[in-house]
């Protein structure tokens, strides 16, 4: 049989928005193959008539040889009858139930649409929207699937003669390329008063002479309005963090090029491989000494979180100002992001001098993503922009449907289906009402995208979060409980796309245990399933329960009444003098206002206190952070700790306290103090895994819960693992804190289900 | 433990068991007490149980906690209180003095309030089975104003008011069980409610839509309760919350919200937002609400819920709490 044939041939994964009908009728045409493509709800749907060998190449290149932004999960081919019709055409989609379709992730400016940007000759020269097949919104704009033009923002903007041109040219680079404007059709960009009248002038000029002159500029981004301030002008930054009602967390730092941010920080290949590629994160790094930025960009960090221009608009501020600017989420302490444009004037008025905004509509917020560089990978912070919503292909089908409701604060939800796993942009803290109305939004437009409707509903078993209520009030739909650390290392454990068993060892600050006590600093023997809590750190008194969080120098009288070391001589007892005797007799009298904890967050607040780091924080993990920082690299040895088992496992974190209380009276420096510390506790986890190995005869170790945000801790435990043979599993994809519990949460109540 | 703290565990606990069980239209709204019509007259009549540890504390003890609570409870219906029963549960072995200074300040309790303790009831059971002491009081008032109140009353524009700073009995409470060294001046602030409640109801006939006293689980349950009886949003100021300094630094060591300690000589009332100033005037002008302030207003989205603005203009969720709190935060 050498007369033509015909396959039918679909493609499901990231295939929409990535440029694949285009990529497809070039080989088609190439190939001398008739026939037609198109997008549906399930993904990308060919007919290809020809020779046999002809079909079959153009299999073979859309299995293995798919766009850049393209992830090809499923191909299948069907043989029908051959129609003889001519031409290869790409025929409109067929919008329908959605099925496996996947939305794609917003794309920071390609090589091409910036060489276009400043090119004085290119029809679209400085034009702030520019963006191609390869590049530019999508996930933030998109409101339904298939995804095309009409069901985007860019619907209201009917495309001009020379746009419609391009973008029905099969050769050209904008075929088929959904947002694709110029300034003669496209959105327009206008630099306002907070009040609403335009300033004079072109806006990206007069924003950056703005930025020079110290005043704070909204500027509207992907997914949502930031607010920039020039970052080398103290009194400019100080001014936005006043206004915004953020103390002291860092702000990222926005720098024109790589040149430009190698004079801030240490960033190796792999760093800059990150900040310049299409994902385009802030990228947490080492800090150069005398890099020229305010004091109080980053008050208390040694590293400095910077990306790159990421839209064409951000490129051309940062060309016209020449010089790096602060980039943070426009909003007001810990609110959501502002992503609507009457909410936005209305909730930043009081914060920005001016607005540099234009008329595309953001769909769904989407804060910049962030991920901290350790040994040379990329350990996901916060995800969002770039990421989402890129699927995660899970090693087994979930039978129904699962919603994951997620944590507290870094809050994120999973929906689960077949075997995807979708995880939601971080939202942040569901108690502020902003948050947690766009947490319903979000499910209700994920639920709508995805075509997801869930019949199992998971959830943490804290009562009181608000997550946990959110859930709870659904109906029609069976609830799951999911143990907060046993989420963290299911998390983990999906992220690495296997099931366990593992050793988990889940350290963060607090989670809800289910003996009703707080837990963080757990190993748990996990699968996806069940988990058996192996072992824990010593547990000890919260005393004044969420101050304690606040006040970490009440952790270190809970921890010295616990150790039994006298507080008399003690920095941190005489700076805290006043309260210092209602504190400790809380701590000893326990009761429902100085709650059980076995939480590591907790032991380093209280070690940081110690050494002077802090006494107070205004945001999670500030005072662990500042005790990581002081870490004298030079020092190798850590404080011996007693590990006690077999069951339960306890690490006893008492020995710590008492030998840091020794030197710290001794007069052996912070740095190395924090230093014997950091090493103590690693070697304590070690063996402990060690103890629990033994037992099970388990050779992997799942490390995760926000805690290991810290690399020391992370990189000894690593060390000391690795050295005595065992696997460790580390986050790639969800971070290591409470954002990454959502997916944990969903893949425990698939596997249960 | 936590079926009593007076939040969601307390109202699941009682729609589960006792509306169940006992429903009738008079109980479903599940008010502080029941309106009852009794021919051309209305009365109140309501009862309540009294626990508290320690018994005696600064600013009273549970003698007159237990005059006071009922007494408040008529006076949220809008009722002039007028009789009282009361009845005891004492643990075997109970110190006779303590039982007479308890009787003593009931009696000054209720002198101070207008009412007559008419009949009562004791029972003693085994040492270990009671704490000490345990009573119950019955109240009956007069409702003499055409007054419709209640939980489900609240509109969007309406003021919602404190009569004075909140949770100077729960902190003092907190202070004399003696766990943490603490020297504190805070004094319970139990006291009848019915005088200030008159002076209120007479200043704005018709315009005063919800009155309820803030005990267990504090202001932020008794706005969770209007939210959901009202079908609408309750908006709180952080700036205009009254509270005493010594209360602030207590709930602050132990970890506490004010707005969900408890109080015993306060009420919340839910006013029309056109008169609310006159209803601030005429509270402040009454020795018990000279402390009182507009802490917020009634909107109609989002419908359940209570949001507190932050000095920052941010919105925080105000949640019915499930039991004793745990940290959320991480
Ligand atoms: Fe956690
Ligand atoms: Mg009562
Ligand atoms: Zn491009
Ligand atoms: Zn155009």
């Amino acid at each position: 049989m050498n007369g033509p044939v015909r396959s039918r041939i679909r493609v499901e994964g990231i295939v929409q928005g990535v440029g694949f009908r285009p990529f497809v009728h070039a080989l088609a045409t190439r190939y001398g193959l008739t026939g037609l493509v198109g997008n549906d709800a399930g993904g990308v749907f060919i007919e290809a008539e020809g020779p046999a060998t002809a079909v079959g190449a153009l299999v073979e290149a859309v299995r293995h040889r798919a766009p850049a932004l393209a992830v090809v999960e499923w191909v299948s081919v069907t043989p029908v009858p051959p129609t003889g019709a001519r031409g290869f055409e790409i025929v409109p989609s067929v919008a329908g139930q959605a099925t496996r379709a996947v939305v794609p992730a917003d794309v920071a400016t390609c090589a091409d649409c910036l060489a276009e940007l400043f090119d004085p000759a290119d029809r679209r020269h400085l034009y702030p929207f520019v963006n191609c097949t390869n590049c530019g919104p999508r996930f933030t704009i998109v409101t339904a699937v298939p995804y095309d033009r009409a069901v985007t923002t860019m619907a209201g903007f009917a495309m001009c003669a020379a746009c419609e041109r391009e973008y029905r040219d099969p050769r050209d680079r904008r075929f088929h390329a959904q947002p694709t404007c110029c300034s003669d059709c496209g959105p327009a960009l206008a630099l306002t008063a907070p009040g609403g009248t335009a300033v004079p002038g072109d806006p990206v000029t007069e924003a950056a002479a703005l930025l020079a002159a110290g005043a704070v500029v909204a500027v509207k981004g992907l997914g949502g309005y930031h607010l920039a301030v020039d970052a080398a002008d103290e009194a400019a930054v100080a001014t936005l963090r006043a206004r915004k009602g953020r103390p002291d967390k860092a702000f990222a730092v926005l720098a024109p090029g790589l040149p430009a941010v190698r004079e801030l920080c240490e960033a190796g290949e792999d760093a800059a491989g990150l900040l310049t590629g299409p994902r385009a994160p802030i990228v947490l790094l080492p800090r150069l000494r005398g890099a020229p930025v305010a004091p109080s960009v980053a008050p208390d960090s040694g590293e400095l979180g910077v990306l790159l221009p990421y839209t064409p608009l951000h490129h051309l501020l940062a060309r016209r100002l020449a010089r790096p600017y602060v980039l943070t989420s426009g909003n007001v302490s810990d609110e959501p992001i502002a992503y609507d444009d009457t909410d936005a004037r209305r909730r930043l008025g009081g914060i920005a001098d001016a607005f540099l905004s234009h008329d595309r509509p953001i769909r769904a917020p989407a804060d910049d993503s962030v991920v901290r560089m350790f040994r040379g990978a990329a350990l996901p912070v916060r995800r969002a922009r770039g990421y989402t919503p890129e699927p995660f292909m899970l090693p087994w089908p979930v039978r129904r449907p699962v919603l994951a409701c997620g944590a507290a604060q870094k809050s994120t939800f999973c929906l689960a289906r077949g075997r995807h796993a979708v995880v939601s942009q971080h939202l942040g803290d569901l108690e502020s009402y902003r948050t947690l109305r766009a947490f319903g939004t979000e499910i209700g437009r994920w639920r709508r995208l995805f075509g997801i409707e869930p019949a199992v509903v998971a959830h943490d078993l804290h009562p009181e979060y608000l997550s946990t209520k959110y859930a709870l009030a659904l109906d029609g739909v069976e609830h799951a409980g999911v143990q907060h650390h046993h989420a963290h290392i299911a998390s983990c454990l999906a992220d690495n796309g296997e099931p366990g068993p593992v050793i988990g060892v889940a350290f963060d600050g607090t989670g809800y245990g289910d003996d009703g006590t707080i837990w963080g600093g757990e190993l748990l023997v996990a699968d996806l399933a069940g988990y058996d809590r192996a072992g824990h750190l010593e547990q000890v008194r919260m005393p004044g329960g969420v101050t304690a969080i606040r006040q970490p120098w009440r952790m270190a009288a809970a921890w010295l009444h616990a150790a039994a070391v006298p507080a008399a001589g003690l920095d941190v007892a005489r700076r805290n003098a006043a309260a210092w005797p209602a504190v400790s007799a809380l701590a000893a009298a326990g009761g429902p206002a100085a709650p059980v904890t076995s939480s590591a967050g907790r032991l380093f607040d209280a070690v940081a206190a110690l050494l002077g780091v802090r006494d107070t924080v205004t945001y999670e993990g500030q005072a662990a952070m500042g005790l990581e920082l002081r870490v004298d690299r030079d020092v190798r040895d850590g404080y011996p700790v007693t590990v006690t088992g077999p069951s339960p496992v306890v690490i006893r974190s008492t020995d710590l306290v008492r030998a840091v209380a020794e030197d710290l009276r001794r007069g052996v420096p912070a740095g190395v103090i924090a230093a014997r510390f950091h090493h103590g506790l690693a070697g304590a986890v070690a063996a402990a895994v060690g103890l629990v190995a033994g037992a099970t005869g388990l050779g992997t170790v799942a490390l995760s819960g926000g805690v290991f945000a810290n690399t020391v801790l992370l990189g000894g435990v690593d060390d000391r693992l690795r050295r005595d043979g065992v696997r460790v599993l580390t986050h790639r994809r969800v971070p290591c804190n409470d954002g990454g519990i959502s997916l944990g949460q969903a893949v425990v109540a698939a596997a249960r289900d | 433990l936590a079926h009593g703290s007076g939040g969601k565990a307390t109202q699941t606990l009682i729609q589960a068991v006792f509306l169940e069980e006992f429903g009738n239209p008079l109980l479903a709204p599940l008010e502080d007490g029941a309106t009852l019509p009794l021919g051309d007259a209305r009365a109140a009549f309501t009862t309540d149980s009294f626990v508290v540890s320690p018994l005696f504390f600064p600013g009273g003890d549970i003698g007159d906690l237990a005059v006071n609570g009922t007494v408040n409870d008529l006076a949220m219906c809008g009722a002039r209180p007028a009789f009282l029963a009361a009845g005891f549960i004492l643990e075997e072995g109970f110190p006779v003095a303590d039982l007479r200074r308890i009787a003593a300040s009931m009696a000054a309790a209720a002198a101070a309030a207008g009412v007559s303790i008419v009949t009562g009831d004791t029972k003693v059971v085994q040492r270990g089975k009671a704490d000490g002491c345990y009573i119950t009081t019955t109240g009956v008032g007069v409702v003499e104003r055409p007054v419709e109140l209640s939980a489900s009353g609240a509109r969007p524009g309406d003021a919602v008011i404190v009569s004075g700073p909140m949770g100077d009995h729960g902190a003092a409470i907190m202070v004399a069980r003696g766990d943490f060294d603490l020297e504190s001046p805070i004094v319970s602030d139990t006291a009848p409610l019915h005088g200030v409640v008159s002076a209120l109801l007479d200043a704005l006939p018709g315009h005063v839509r919800t009155l309820r006293d803030a005990t267990r689980g504090g202001v932020a349950t008794i706005l969770n309760e209007v939210a959901t009886a009202s079908r609408a949003a309750v908006v709180i100021e952080e700036k205009a919350l009254p509270v005493r300094p010594e209360v602030t630094g207590v709930c602050e060591l132990l970890g506490i919200d004010p707005l969900y300690v408890a109080c015993e000589g306060r009420f919340v009332a839910v006013v029309d937002g056109a008169h609310a100033g006159r209803a601030l005037e005429a509270l402040r002008r009454h020795p018990l609400g000279a402390g009182a302030s507009i802490i917020g207003t009634i909107r109609d989205d989002p419908p359940g819920l209570v949001l507190l603005r932050t000095a920052f203009g941010g919105t925080r969720i105000v949640d019915l709490l499930v039991g004793d709190p745990l940290p959320r935060i991480c």
